[in-house]
């Protein structure tokens, strides 16, 4: 129990801590802030509309108090979940901007993960089974290859080869603006656009989980227990999936649970490749853009995503390892 | 050595034979033998000649590049071949050319935000550790781990949109301060184990001085986790300054390979089916990234002497 307390207390206390930088990265810089950024998007000269500053202002949250005052109204801002306007996609709210992305991305980035730690998973377990085999070297070296290339690279050359010169598949978005509402055209519309996404994160993907898992499994297989299954007459079958898979399972396992937070930060580099309409393109768009509000609510869900899936694989490890119980 | 037994069998020469072997792959392993380990590793050393063909063409870009990378005088769209090597792009630039100077500037990003991350690394993991349990540690660790656990690309990004300045030294600058923690970390761990080692107790015993203990005999037990870290985030500077250009947030003095790619995708190379423009920079970086890559194979290999036996 005390093991899971203080998870919690230091969850609470890296929580307060990201939001707090948050909080200060806009205020780093000298002067007003409010005015400062109005001023870095529209130029020095131009009229200011007064909705924007005001706009600015929520976003800060009231820069003519000194700073804990400002720090207490964010805090009160970020309780009612309240960011403000977008300014790009101006009169929509940061919460609905961000609300239509999320779905896009959860689909695409959650699905692509999964299916990359089982498939990553299972060639790791395999690969360590057979240690030094030719199977294990392909496997190995594939990918320690394939985890050199740059991911924006790859979405580009699968774009060019089966979006502009085979033409197998759209070259941009995530569907076809023509057709709204939920039916089977729309979804299989849908698909056909994510597909060369997917293509990429999926041969990207597995390449971390492949080199974990072979790792730990390689360090099981040289433990006693496995030792003494030998000796006892197990069958191999059984030594490899009950014994040995099964415990190097156990870091990748927490592995997924982190990696399933760091889904809110959508896959920025792969999602403005192909210009798809989910979590990452938009903070591409409010990074370039100078969207402020947009940009700093983006990147606190981001924030908060990986540290409640932080915490998940935290007590998902004291559960399944009673050794992290005891240590703590 | 404190730590070998004394020897109760009757046979001193063969003990002191081996504690002799012992001290000797001890030199071997923090003295300058670690470089014949790392050559006797075939990765490694094709990393090492791979790694040294970049600075090579780094150090002779103006040699070798025909032209300026920024460059735009040409004709633009023309096809590889004749003047200019891999043709030009659709604004009139060398391909070839800035593909050589851009060599210069993925150098340059992983060099000194490798260094300053693993700098950084090393001073925060170094205090932590030695102040263990101290309110001193408790801070570093917090820090530490809210860096850890913050995701490193929209945090970068979020910092470079903030920004007007757009130089390679503010990138690496920003690079720097966000990857440091994994490094803080594993250094924070093993100066805890060193810390209440026999030959650190000596030292202070000896009346050593804490910076002179830390320098003289704590860092060099660390060299090769310190290297290993060095290359790891030289790698991570090197993929982060690219994904940055391609977004378009990069530096716009100098010509990388990150931003040959956004001028491609921006000016529609897919469209027009200019494919050289397309493949060479990607291929560029994944080159330096597997060197880099393969070296730090190799430094396993000094760390972990078991690793040696099935090389």
């Amino acid at each position: 129990m005390k093991y899971f307390l203080r998870r919690i207390g230091y969850f609470l206390l890296t929580l307060w801590a990201a939001i707090t930088l948050n909080f200060l990265i806009p205020r780093l810089q000298p002067g007003d802030p409010a005015e400062l950024m109005i001023r870095q998007i529209s130029g020095r000269d131009t009229e200011i509309d007064p909705a924007r500053i005001e706009a600015m202002r929520v976003m800060l949250g009231q820069p003519d108090g000194n700073l804990f005052e400002q720090y207490l109204a964010y805090l009160g801002q970020l309780a009612r979940g309240d960011f403000g306007y977008s300014y790009t996609y101006f009169p929509a709210t940061v919460t609905d901007v961000i609300g239509r992305a999320l779905l896009w991305t959860l689909v695409l980035v959650g699905v692509t993960l999964v299916l990359s730690f089982v498939l990553g998973t299972v060639l790791g377990a395999f690969a360590a089974w057979w240690r030094n085999s030719p199977f294990d070297s392909i496997v190995t070296l594939g990918s320690t290859f394939v985890g050199t290339l740059q991911s924006f690279w790859v979405a580009l050359l699968l774009l060019f080869v089966f979006g502009y010169v085979l033409g197998w598949f759209p070259t941009a978005g995530g569907y076809e603006a023509s057709m709204p509402g939920l039916n089977l055209e729309f979804l299989l519309d849908a698909v056909k656009h994510s597909v060369l996404p997917a293509a990429v994160l999926m041969l990207l993907g597995p390449v971390g989980w492949v080199l974990g898992m072979r790792n730990t499994m390689i360090l099981n297989l040289g433990e006693d227990y496995i030792r003494l299954a030998r000796a006892k007459g197990v069958p191999d079958k059984q030594i490899a999936l009950r014994y040995a898979a099964r415990n190097a399972l156990l870091p990748s396992v927490t592995g997924l649970a982190m990696a399933l937070g760091g889904i809110l930060g959508g896959q920025i580099l792969i999602e403005t490749t192909f210009d798809y309409p989910g979590l990452g393109r938009l903070m591409q768009q409010a990074a370039s853009g100078k969207d402020y509000p947009l940009l700093q609510a983006l990147l606190l869900f981001t924030i908060v995503g990986t540290l409640v899936a932080n915490l998940v694989a935290d007590m998902l490890y004291g559960v399944l390892d009673p050794r992290a119980r005891k240590a703590a | 050595m404190s730590e070998n037994p004394s020897n109760p069998t009757p046979a001193p020469d063969v003990a002191d034979l081996a504690l002799a072997e012992a001290e000797q792959t001890d030199r071997i392993d923090h003295g300058p033998g670690w470089f014949r380990i790392l050559w006797s590793s075939r990765k490694a050393r094709a990393g090492i000649v791979l790694l040294g063909l970049y600075v090579l063409l780094a150090i002779l870009a103006p040699v070798i590049a025909p032209y300026r990378g920024d460059d735009t005088s040409f004709a633009p769209v023309l096809l590889p071949g004749g003047e200019h090597l891999m043709g030009t792009t659709t604004q009139g630039a060398d391909i070839f050319s800035q593909l050589i100077w851009g060599t210069r500037v993925s150098l340059v990003v992983g060099l000194f935000g490798g260094l300053f991350a693993t700098a950084v690394g090393l001073v925060i993991g170094l205090t932590s550790g030695y102040f263990e349990g101290t309110w001193i540690d408790d801070v570093l660790s917090l820090l530490t781990n809210v860096a850890l656990v913050v995701p490193t690309l929209p945090l970068i990004i979020t910092l470079m949109a903030y920004s007007e300045v757009r130089s390679i030294w503010f990138t690496i600058l920003i690079i720097g301060i966000i990857s440091w923690a994994g490094a803080a970390r594993s250094k924070r761990a093993l100066m805890i184990t060193l810390r209440h080692r026999d030959f650190v107790t000596a030292a202070k015993f000896a009346g050593d001085r804490t910076p002179t203990i830390i320098a003289r005999e704590i860092l060099p037990q660390m060299t090769s986790l310190v290297a290993a870290g060095f290359f790891g985030a030289a790698t991570g500077a090197i993929g982060a300054e690219a994904g940055l250009s391609f977004l378009g947030l990069g530096n716009t003095e100098s010509v990388s390979w990150g931003t040959m790619l956004y001028q491609a995708q921006l000016q529609g190379a897919l469209a027009q089916g200019l494919w050289v423009w397309l493949l060479v920079p990607g291929l560029a970086l994944s080159g330096l990234i597997m060197a880099l890559t393969l070296i730090n194979f190799g430094i396993d290999l000094i760390s972990n002497p078991h690793l040696r036996e099935d090389g």
